[in-house]
Formats: structure tokens, C-alpha cells, sequence
């Protein structure tokens, strides 16, 4: 099972999105919440180019070396009491944990906040099963009423309102006063918790995600602000972690690294609330802790990036800079994207994982501007790899046509200058003598898609390369 | 797109009147070659001697849509005609850009055209970081009576640093007050065929900017790249926002006599 794709749709998406008032009011918080935030946490650690650098360098070793180190990982999970079960596909990542909560007599599961299960769509393979899953982290419980996905991968619910958020509870909660006070965010994140807090008592499993798998001790890691995880992991008595493969680093001393630029990265924190590391299940003497312990390791398509021109992208710490920072996300929100994962990183990876045939838009709907990989924390060159998709879908044809006979013809001309001049020049002539009298064009044939929202100016007269032969005579 | 350190070594070990070849951009070509003379002007001032080879497109648009071979061949005809000059300049980050720290890219795999790509990436300069860094300007002799907000376009800003050069020009023009808006570092919208091929998407981004550019009380908006300039006035002009916008090398070369950006020369007849 995949979640539902409506990448292809990326422009009606667009559309809708644009149009929502809603959404453009939520999505002006993201540009200033995160973005400062992240500068003056950013600015306050000399070293946090210094460690950016190793962070990108800790990623490409273990990437270089992945088999190595899932395997050294694998070795220790097993000493510490867990049992690791490796996933090719979403579907037999979710066959794996149905089979462990079927065996258990499992029928309320408490999660986490876990990127992975969104890819898998858990959640629906849980309830076909009869099994009911429990979001836990206060974004992803909302989006869960809700029935979205999330629409950033560390703040699910960034593309909604306080007001919205009140009536998704007051639909869902009705065993509580209608006529409560919700009007204070924090009167929803009270009534969140109470609701949460008999769920975490009476789930039979506990399932998170992991920001990191350590080779060195078999150990999940887990950052989170709610401490929602730590409740999720300890109180039930199966534990099972979701991870992807991509998560492995080899040290303690690796993620404590790395751990220094995600927070600040993602939220402008310098820690997260709470980092929480498991390794294997409650030990004889532990005061608290699961029986069981184990980890479905996902791959899904990231094998196949290894070694590719798109093996950068499994550096990705999943901090939601690239996002904050993309102009192209904050004018349509994360839902247009039409996949879980969203932003920049997500017109990278989304292609690689559900293919660019579908996913085709995602890497073509950026202006470039270079902001997200210049705060990328392990220095993923985003804009690149955007290109190399639109230069496979340019290979494979899946470009547009108006694009291609574009370019082509534009090409035709750049690559021959004195057809160049002559034809430049009779053209830019006409356009001028065309936009004369007001100096900008409301509409042009051919020229729609700019006209429709834009004028466009008028050139001015006569080309430069002209003009100067005319001048200086061709030096 | 790592930033490319600026090469002081460069402004001790330059001749003195070093030749410079030009790379005007296909959009300044034929859209608004005053500003193709207002760099000749501040690069001859400066001192250099001002050539301009024969010249298209520096193939960005074929680059971007993912056309490698036609931009591959665009990119050696452009390395082939900009050879020999001691420095090669555009009056505009983004083209300079794709020269600097796109051609070695795309060569990478050719010996023998990657150590040309990577020559002429090392002499390539967007204007302002050359005057500054290279030529040493530290002042110009202009004059404009204006109060003016800098859009700082993104692949000079992050591919070639460009930021305090035209700024510090800028200061030196004699009348013009410089006021930053919010957000001055954030994308105009434009991107090339983006801004057509996601025009609606487009609309928005740039929608943000020209509230920015409003909300500053400027009444000049100046930037480094025609392309961002033609998407802000073009927008600023369907407002009906009545904002000068202009190429930054215009104002530092006191030429301010042509009509800004989408602006008719004469009143309507
Ligand atoms: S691509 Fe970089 S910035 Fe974006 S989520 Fe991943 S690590 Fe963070």
C-alpha cells in the first residue's frame, strides 16, 4: 500500500491551494516562524558551517558503506533482545507489523510521529485489519481527524488554523462539554492530551519512527518536542520502530553530530525537548520498558538511488529546512505537492520513490533560487538533482512539448550567432515598434502564461550586439 | 550551488588595463541594451578595455529544461568566443552564474573542454563583484536623485556572493538613498521558463515581492538581473504600483536618461 498520489495533478492542486485564503493566511506563519528562528540559532554557533560539513561527510561514509553498517547494526539489535525485519516494499513493511500486532491480539496501536508509516500508509493497512492506530504527536493526531497527510514532514498541521483545529474537536470530541472554552491554542493541546492519555494506557503496541539507527550499540534514536514518543515506546508492551535504510550512521559520537545541526536546522532549537535512544527490549532489572522490541527496516526504492547521480538525497536528515525556506512551498503549501513528502526534498526523493512519471512536476515546479541547499544541513545540492530529473524526464520525453519545441527553437538560434543577430534583431524590432506607445505589453500572443498575470515590458529598440557594431564598429 | 569564494588574488595579479570581454546576456541584447552600455560605461571608467564578441545565449534555458546536449553546445561555442580576454563580465549573476558554476559541470566528463570551461569560469565575473573585487572601484561618479530598494536576484547572491558590492557602489551615487526591504534575499518568482511554465505559482512569489518593495517607500527598485527586473515590473506595472525599476548598472552609471522598465520612451501619441 502506498498513500494516495496526486502528484500528477501538482497544477490543479496549485490552483486550489493558491485560491485558499485558509491556507495562504497558515502558510505566512511558516515563512516567519521558521525562518528566523533558524538564523539566529544558526548564528549564535561559530561552528555550525564546521559541523554542517560533518554532518554531510558522517552521511556519505555510512552511505558509501551502508551494507556494512546495516549489517554491524542488524548484529547488534539482535545481541540487545530486538528483532530487525527488513521491508522491500511499503506492503511488506505493513505485512510486518500486522503480523506482529495479529500475533499479540493487538487492537489499538499508539504512534508516533513517523514519516515512514505516511510513505507505507500504515494507517489504512492497520484499519483494514481491524486494528485502530492512534496518532500521538498533536499534528499528526489532527491530521489524522482529518483524514490529510501531513503537509510538512516536521509539522504535519502547519497548513492549518486554530479555528480549524477547534472544530475538527469539537466534531470528534463529542463526549466532552460542548460548550467548552477552545478558544487559547493552548486549550487544544490540553484537550489533545487528555484525549491522548487513555489511549497511551490502553494500547497494546507502541509504533515510532527513527531520525537515526546507530550501528556502533543497535540503537533507535527518536527527537521530538512532545514527549508523545517516550510515552508511545515505553508504556506498551510491544515496541516497533519504522525506519528506512537510509537511517543507519555508524557512532554515538556520529549522531551526537548530527544532532547539533537537525534541531537548530528544523526548528531554530539547539536540542530538541526530548532525544530519546532505544536499544532492544525492557532488560531483566529495568524499572520500565517493552517485552518486545523490533525494527522493520524499509527500502522502497532507495537502494536503487545508491550510486546514482540521486544518491545524495539519502543524506536527508528530514528537518524541513529546504521547505521553510522554498518559495515555491510556501506559495502552495505541502498538500499541492500531492505525496508525503513535499518542498524541495520532496521533488527529489518523490520521483525516486514513486516514480517521475508521476512525480514529474515536482522537480520542475522550482525557480531555483538556491535557498533550500544553502541551509540544507548535510548540504544536499537540491537544485541539482532537480535537474537531473528534468534532464531524464527531458531523455525520456516526458517534458512538455511547448517546452521542448521552445527550447529547441531558442536553441536552433543560440547555437548559430549570425542567424542569431539577424533574426533577434527583426524580431525585438517589430516588439518595440509594437510596444512603443506604452512601454509594456497587458497581452501577447505566445506570451499568455506571463501576460495573464504580468505585463510584460517592452524591449527597448534594436539589439545591443547591433547598436555597438554600429558605434564602435565591431571591436 | 556552493558559494564561489571571491578570489582576492585576482585584483593583485590583473593588468592594468585588462581586456574584458563583455558578455552582454541575450536578455539585455534584446530587451534593453542601455544596460549593456551602462556596464561598457563603469567598465571603462574602471578602466578596462571593453570588447564584445560575437555572442547568443549562455545556454541557461536549455540547461534548466534538462536539455544537456543543447546545452552543452551552446556552452563551447560561448567558451570558444570568450577565449583569450582576461576577464569576461555580465551584467548579470545568473548568466555568470551558469558560466562560473555550470560550464565545469557540464564538461566534466571532457578533459580537454573542461579545463577550458574551468579557465573561463575562473575569469568570468558578474559586474558589480568586478568592479569591486577585482577592479578595486570603491566609488562611482554618478548622480541620481532617488530613494531605492535592491532586490538581491538569486544565483548572484548564492552561487557568486554577490551582496555588498552593489551595495557599496550604490552608496557612492551621489543623491540616491538606499532603503532595504523584507525579505530583499528572497526569490522574485521568476526562474527562467518557470515563471511561464508555473505562471500562476509565479504570480504569487512575485505578488510578495512587490508588497515587500511597496512597504519599503522606495520609489526605485534596482536589481542585478534583467530577467527578475522584467518579472517585478511587469507585475509592479499591472498593479498599478508606479515604482522606477531599473538595472543597477544603470543608476552606477548615472544613465538614468532612458525610460525605466516597461515604460514607454515618448507619452502616447
Ligand atoms: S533535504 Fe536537507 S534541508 Fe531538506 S529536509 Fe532533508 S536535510 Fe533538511
Amino acid at each position: 500500500m502506498t498513500a494516495h498520489v496526486t502528484s500528477p495533478q501538482f497544477k490543479q492542486n496549485a490552483t486550489k491551494a493558491l485560491a485558499d485564503d485558509q491556507l495562504q493566511k497558515a502558510m505566512s506563519n511558516v515563512r516567519q516562524g521558521f525562518i528566523d528562528k533558524r538564523a539566529a540559532v544558526a548564528a549564535k554557533l561559530p561552528e555550525f558551517e564546521a559541523l554542517r560539513d560533518s554532518a554531510r561527510d558522517i552521511k556519505n561514509h555510512a552511505l558509501q558503506n551502508l551494507d556494512l553498517y546495516l549489517e554491524r547494526w542488524e548484529e547488534k539489535v539482535t545481541a540487545a533482545g530486538g528483532q530487525v525485519h527488513w521491508a522491500r516494499t511499503a506492503d511488506e513493511a505493513c505485512g510486518a507489523v500486522l503480523d506482529i500486532c495479529r500475533r499479540v491480539g493487538a487492537k489499538t496501536v499508539t504512534k508516533g510521529k513517523s514519516m515512514i508509516s505516511e510513505e507505507i500508509a500504515l494507517n489504512a493497512a492497520l484499519e483494514t485489519a481491524g486494528i485502530t492506530p492512534v496518532e500521538t504527536d498533536l499534528g499528526e493526531y489532527i491530521i489524522q481527524l482529518r483524514g490529510e497527510l501531513p503537509s510538512h514532514i516536521i509539522a504535519p498541521a502547519v497548513h492549518l488554523n486554530a479555528t480549524q483545529v477547534e472544530s475538527d474537536f469539537r466534531r470528534v470530541h463529542t463526549h466532552l462539554d460542548p460548550q467548552r472554552d477552545l478558544s487559547q491554542p493552548v486549550q487544544l493541546l490540553t484537550e489533545a492530551r487528555g484525549v491522548l492519555r487513555d489511549k497511551f494506557l490502553s494500547a497494546d503496541v507502541g509504533i515510532t519512527g527513527a531520525n537515526f539507527l546507530i550501528a556502533e550499540t543497535g540503537t533507535s534514536v527518536i527527537v521530538t518536542n512532545e514527549g508523545n514518543g517516550d510515552l508511545t515506546q515505553i508504556l506498551p508492551r510491544i515496541h516497533i520502530v519504522i525506519a528506512s535504510i537510509e537511517k543507519v550512521v555508524p557512532t554515538l559520537e556520529d549522531v551526537s553530530q548530527i544532532l547539533r545541526v537537525l534541531a537548530r536546522s528544523a526548528t531554530g532549537q539547539e536540542m530538541s525537548v526530548y532525544t530519546t535512544f532505544s536499544t532492544g527490549p525492557r532488560r531483566p532489572g529495568d524499572p520500565d520498558g517493552p517485552e518486545e522490541y523490533h525494527v522493520i527496516v524499509l527500502d522502497n526504492g532507495r537502494s536503487a538511488m545508491l550510486g546514482t547521480a540521486f544518491q545524495d538525497m539519502l543524506r536527508c536528515i528530514r528537518c524541513g529546512a529546504c521547505m521553510n525556506h522554498c518559495p515555491v512551498y510556501h506559495a502552495v503549501g505541502g498538500h499541492a505537492y500531492g505525496w508525503v513528502y513535499p518542498g524541495p526534498m520532496g521533488a527529489v526523493l518523490s520521483p525516486s520513490l514513486i516514480g517521475v512519471d508521476k512525480a514529474g512536476h515536482l522537480p520542475n515546479a522550482s525557480t531555483f533560487c538556491g535557498r533550500c541547499e544553502s541551509v540544507c544541513p548535510v548540504r544536499i545540492p537540491l537544485p541539482k538533482m532537480m535537474r537531473h530529473w528534468r534532464e531524464r524526464e527531458f531523455e525520456r520525453h516526458l517534458s512538455p512539448a511547448t517546452v521542448r519545441s521552445g527550447i529547441a527553437f531558442w536553441g536552433f538560434f543560440a547555437k548559430r550567432p549570425a542567424l542569431y543577430r539577424l533574426a533577434t534583431r527583426a524580431a525585438m524590432g517589430a516588439l518595440a515598434w509594437f510596444g512603443r506607445r506604452k512601454g509594456a505589453f497587458k497581452s501577447l500572443p505566445l506570451a499568455g502564461c506571463w501576460t495573464q498575470y504580468r505585463d510584460f515590458p517592452a524591449p527597448q529598440g534594436g539589439t545591443f550586439q547591433a547598436q555597438w557594431k554600429a558605434k564602435r564598429g565591431g571591436r | 550551488m556552493a558559494t564561489v569564494l571571491l578570489d582576492t588574488q585576482s585584483a593583485k595579479t590583473r593588468p592594468v588595463r585588462p581586456r574584458v570581454a563583455l558578455f552582454v546576456t541575450c536578455l539585455v541584447d534584446l530587451m534593453r541594451p542601455s544596460i549593456g552600455f551602462a556596464a561598457v560605461k563603469l567598465l571603462e571608467d574602471a578602466g578596462c578595455v571593453v570588447e564584445v564578441p560575437s555572442q547568443t545565449c549562455c545556454g541557461q534555458p536549455a540547461f534548466n529544461s534538462g536539455d544537456r546536449a543543447t546545452a552543452t553546445a551552446i556552452a563551447a561555442r560561448t567558451i570558444d568566443a570568450f577565449a583569450g580576454y582576461d576577464y569576461v563580465v555580465a551584467p548579470s549573476g545568473s548568466c555568470a552564474g551558469m558560466i562560473k558554476a555550470h560550464y565545469p559541470e557540464l564538461f566534466a566528463g571532457d578533459p580537454n573542454l573542461a579545463r577550458k570551461a574551468d579557465a573561463l569560469a575562473q575569469r568570468t565575473w558578474e559586474l558589480t563583484s568586478f568592479l569591486v573585487d577585482v577592479m578595486g572601484v570603491t566609488a562611482v561618479a554618478a548622480k541620481v536623485e532617488a530613494t531605492a530598494t535592491y532586490h538581491d536576484s538569486c544565483s548572484g547572491l548564492r552561487e557568486l556572493g554577490v551582496k555588498r558590492q552593489p551595495r557599496q557602489l550604490l552608496a557612492s551615487v551621489e543623491g540616491l538613498t538606499l532603503t532595504e526591504m523584507n525579505e530583499n534575499e528572497v526569490c522574485c518568482g521568476f526562474g527562467g521558463t518557470f515563471s511561464v511554465k508555473y505562471g500562476e505559482i509565479s504570480d504569487s512569489i512575485v505578488g510578495k515581492k512587490t508588497g515587500n518593495v511597496a512597504a519599503s517607500g522606495a520609489h526605485m527598485l534596482l536589481a542585478g538581473d534583467l530577467g527578475c527586473l522584467m518579472n517585478m515590473a511587469g507585475k509592479l506595472s499591472r498593479e498599478g504600483k508606479a515604482v522606477e525599476v531599473r538595472h543597477v548598472a544603470e543608476v552606477l552609471a548615472g544613465m538614468t536618461d532612458e525610460p525605466p522598465i516597461g515604460v514607454a520612451r515618448q507619452p502616447a501619441a
